[in-house]
């Protein structure tokens, strides 16, 4: 039996069940859905956009699925100190409701996604689906036929967040486990927020994270997204993050791939309207078999557009980085400023790197450059160090700390920052591997 | 304090040093001179562990120590400072931090406990005033972006943070106006103790004016060929190096 035949049968015997909890809105395109992937299948790397990463293989492992809804208790306490953030948590595929939830300003609506689509259908409606149906990846269709719930944020015309949204994601399970969590975020005409995503994972068992995110950042809005990854060695991450921007919005994306076993992000932006602008980071930390596939596609579909791409990967041991940055020029697409930067420092011999920029441009009044480089440790400037004193572990993580500092400098909520800083310097000294309790990473 | 045996080294299986010797006690000041290319900045790359350079023969004893044996930083620890001929620009990375870190590991080394912040900022004041090191430099990433004068000036203010045994100063007057050179110079003076010894290498008399040397040496194809007083450096500078390659190669 192929990998896909296992999961159709599995569709077919719980479909039901899978459809009981939620929403019609959620439900509607399930069938669907599932159908499309089916045809897909999984990509392999005879897809020309995965010729690093074969989704097969993890999906091949015999995963629980939560198709009873069970509610799975967490105890989990956050550790960004003086963020000041509205906190929230997502189990597994569940939006998690705690005790307290944060006061927001009026209007502002944060709440699980299958709730959301309950209690305001017309105001879902108009979005769900409605960027990720754009795109034709097979784990965007398998999200859409197995999705339950997720993150819902809603930020009404005008409102400016006071404080960053803090989304903490937690996959906790005793047996190997998957989850299909769905994130949507609105941001409305002139609005303006913050968000924060952390994932992390609490069980020594083999997880699947399979989560699409859509975003919508209305004319004139503005939006910083921060999201960080934390997870151990056995977690397949696979995040799609699709946004669309309107005429005059304004957005930030930071991704960090603290620690991880093998991630992939797809990320598309689509600038859809005039004077729209986009930064978009990444920063990736590498080390004993980990692997991490970033592909980015910035699409601009119109006039006066500015995207600026700047991802980055510390690689040591044997691990594995693969970047690819695609960046469309529609025809009339005229005044775009599409800039794009990928470098990556393999420490060791073994770590592998495979970087592929790709401009694909329609138009003839453009800025559009791109440059990738792949870079070892400068020899010299180690020598120079050790010279003064410094040891040679203390001199390669004060070179890593350099590379990865442009990155962590586009962060602009200081006490992530600074967490993000501390972070980084931890991991680079191996200590952030050696979570307490944890089994997996030693 | 340093003691060089029959030291020979290697670059590329191309042989340099042929054969040093070479004493150094406290409170010496050595000047080696020398043409272009003889070998003066691979014996000092030598001398504190350079790993492009291999040793094939010899010994360096410093302090008793066995100093072919230490890693580059143990050398650092143990009292060796070089101030490079060619100061290494390391993007990202503060002088600050730099700094911090150099001084902290000396200090691991010697069991102390990691400097504290204020006086750090102390130390680092002071001796930035010792070499007139412009405050903005002090801020920048390590000799990113500073001009060759800069770097030399920098060079002089990390061996006076460290606080060396034994300095050897690589060309540390090359691409210093007059008046930086008077006050790198004094800044070396300044730090000159009866306890700490100096190799200055130099092809002008000009700088042995202001660092006035015990001991000229002259280095030519890997070998030290000269040994005198500081009146060898006024000769050199009158007469050139030709009448000492022709004793040399007559030999
Ligand atoms: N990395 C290297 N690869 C090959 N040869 C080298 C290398 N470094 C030095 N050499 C050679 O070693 C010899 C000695 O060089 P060195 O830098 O020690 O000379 P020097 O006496 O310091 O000269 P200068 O007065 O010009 O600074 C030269 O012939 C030089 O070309
Ligand atoms: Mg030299």
């Amino acid at each position: 039996m192929s990998i896909e035949q296992s999961y159709v049968e599995l569709y077919k015997e719980h479909q039901a069940d899978l459809k009981k909890p939620c929403s019609d809105l959620l439900n509607a395109g399930r069938d669907e859905a599932f159908a499309r992937f089916e045809s897909l299948g999984f990509p392999t790397t005879h897809n020309e956009d995965y010729l690093y990463t074969d989704l097969g293989v993890p999906f091949s492992i015999d995963y629980g699925l939560n198709l009873n809804r069970l509610y799975i208790p967490v105890a989990f306490r956050c550790d960004v100190p003086s963020i000041n953030a509205y906190l929230y948590y997502v189990v597994n595929d569940s939006f998690y409701v705690t005790q307290e939830q944060p006061v927001l300003p009026e209007g502002v609506i944060i709440c699980g996604l299958n709730e959301a689509a309950q209690k305001y259908p017309e105001l879902v409606a108009k979005y769900y689906n409605r960027q990720a149906g754009r795109d034709k990846a097979a784990t965007v269709a398998f999200n859409e036929a197995f999705v339950q719930d997720g993150f819902f944020m809603y930020v009404p015309k005008g409102v400016v967040l006071p404080q960053p949204v803090q989304l903490v994601d937690i996959m906790r399970s005793d047996v190997d486990f998957m989850a299909n969590s769905r994130n949507l975020v609105i941001i409305e005409e002139g609005a303006s927020a913050q968000l924060l995503e952390c994932a992390h994972t609490q069980d020594p068992v083999q997880f699947l994270c399979n989560r699409v995110t859509e975003v919508f950042v209305c004319e004139n809005g503005s939006f910083e997204y921060y999201a960080l990854e934390n997870t151990h060695n056995k977690t397949t991450n696979i995040g799609s993050l699709l946004v669309k921007q309107e005429a005059s919005s304004n957005v930030l994306i930071n991704t960090v791939t603290l620690h991880n076993g093998l991630t992939r992000n797809n990320i598309r932006v689509d600038l859809d309207g005039a004077n729209a602008e986009i930064l978009l980071c990444g920063m990736a930390i590498g080390d004993k078999n980990q692997q991490i596939d970033n592909f980015t596609q910035i699409n601009h579909n119109t006039h006066h557009c500015r995207s600026h791409e700047l991802f980055k990967y510390v690689l040591d041991d044997s691990a594995i980085g693969a970047f690819a940055g695609r960046i469309y020029v529609a025809p009339g697409a005229q005044k775009t400023e599409a800039l794009m930067t990928n470098k990556n420092l393999c420490a060791t011999p073994t770590a592998k790197m495979k970087a592929k920029p790709q401009l694909e441009i329609y138009a003839d009044d453009v800025k559009c450059s791109h440059g990738a480089t792949v870079g070892q440790l400068d020899e010299a400037a180690l020598f120079y160090m050790r010279s003064r004193g410094i040891s040679v572990q203390e001199a390669k993580l004060l070179l890593k700390f350099a590379f990865a500092a442009d990155v962590i400098e586009n962060i602009r909520i200081d006490a992530l920052k600074d967490r993000i800083h501390l972070l980084v310097e931890k991991r680079f000294r191996g200590e952030l591997s050696k979570c307490a309790g944890c089994v997996i990473c030693q | 304090m340093l003691t060089i045996k029959n030291l020979h080294a290697n670059i590329n299986g191309k042989e340099i040093l042929r054969g040093i010797n070479l004493q150094v006690n406290e409170g010496e000041i050595h000047a080696i001179m020398g043409p272009n290319g003889s070998g003066k900045s691979t014996l000092s790359a030598v001398l504190t562990g350079n790993p492009l350079f291999t040793v094939t023969e010899g010994e360096v004893l410093f302090n008793d120590k066995n100093l072919l044996d230490l890693a580059p930083e143990d050398r650092s620890r143990e009292g060796i400072f070089l101030s490079f001929q060619y100061p290494v620009e390391i993007p990202g990375v503060s002088m600050t931090n730099f700094m911090r870190s150099a001084i902290n590991e000396h200090r691991k080394y010697k069991d102390l406990d990691p400097i504290s912040a204020s006086d750090f900022l102390k130390l680092m004041r002071e001796k930035k005033d010792l070499v007139e090191l412009d405050n903005k430099l002090a801020s920048r990433s390590v000799n990113e972006g500073f001009s060759g004068g800069e770097k030399k000036r920098n060079e002089i203010f990390q061996m006076a943070m460290l606080d060396p045994k034994l300095s050897i100063l690589d060309e540390t007057d090359s691409g210093l106006d007059i008046d930086a050179l008077r006050i790198v110079a004094n800044g070396v003076n300044k730090l000159k103790t009866d306890h700490n010894a100096c190799i200055v290498i130099t092809h002008y008399q000009r700088l042995l004016d202001y660092i006035k040397p015990d001991i000229v040496h002259v280095l030519y194809k890997g070998q030290i060929v000269k040994t005198a007083g500081p009146e060898l450096a006024l000769e050199l500078e009158e007469r050139g190096y030709d009448w000492i390659k022709q004793e040399v190669d007559a030999r």
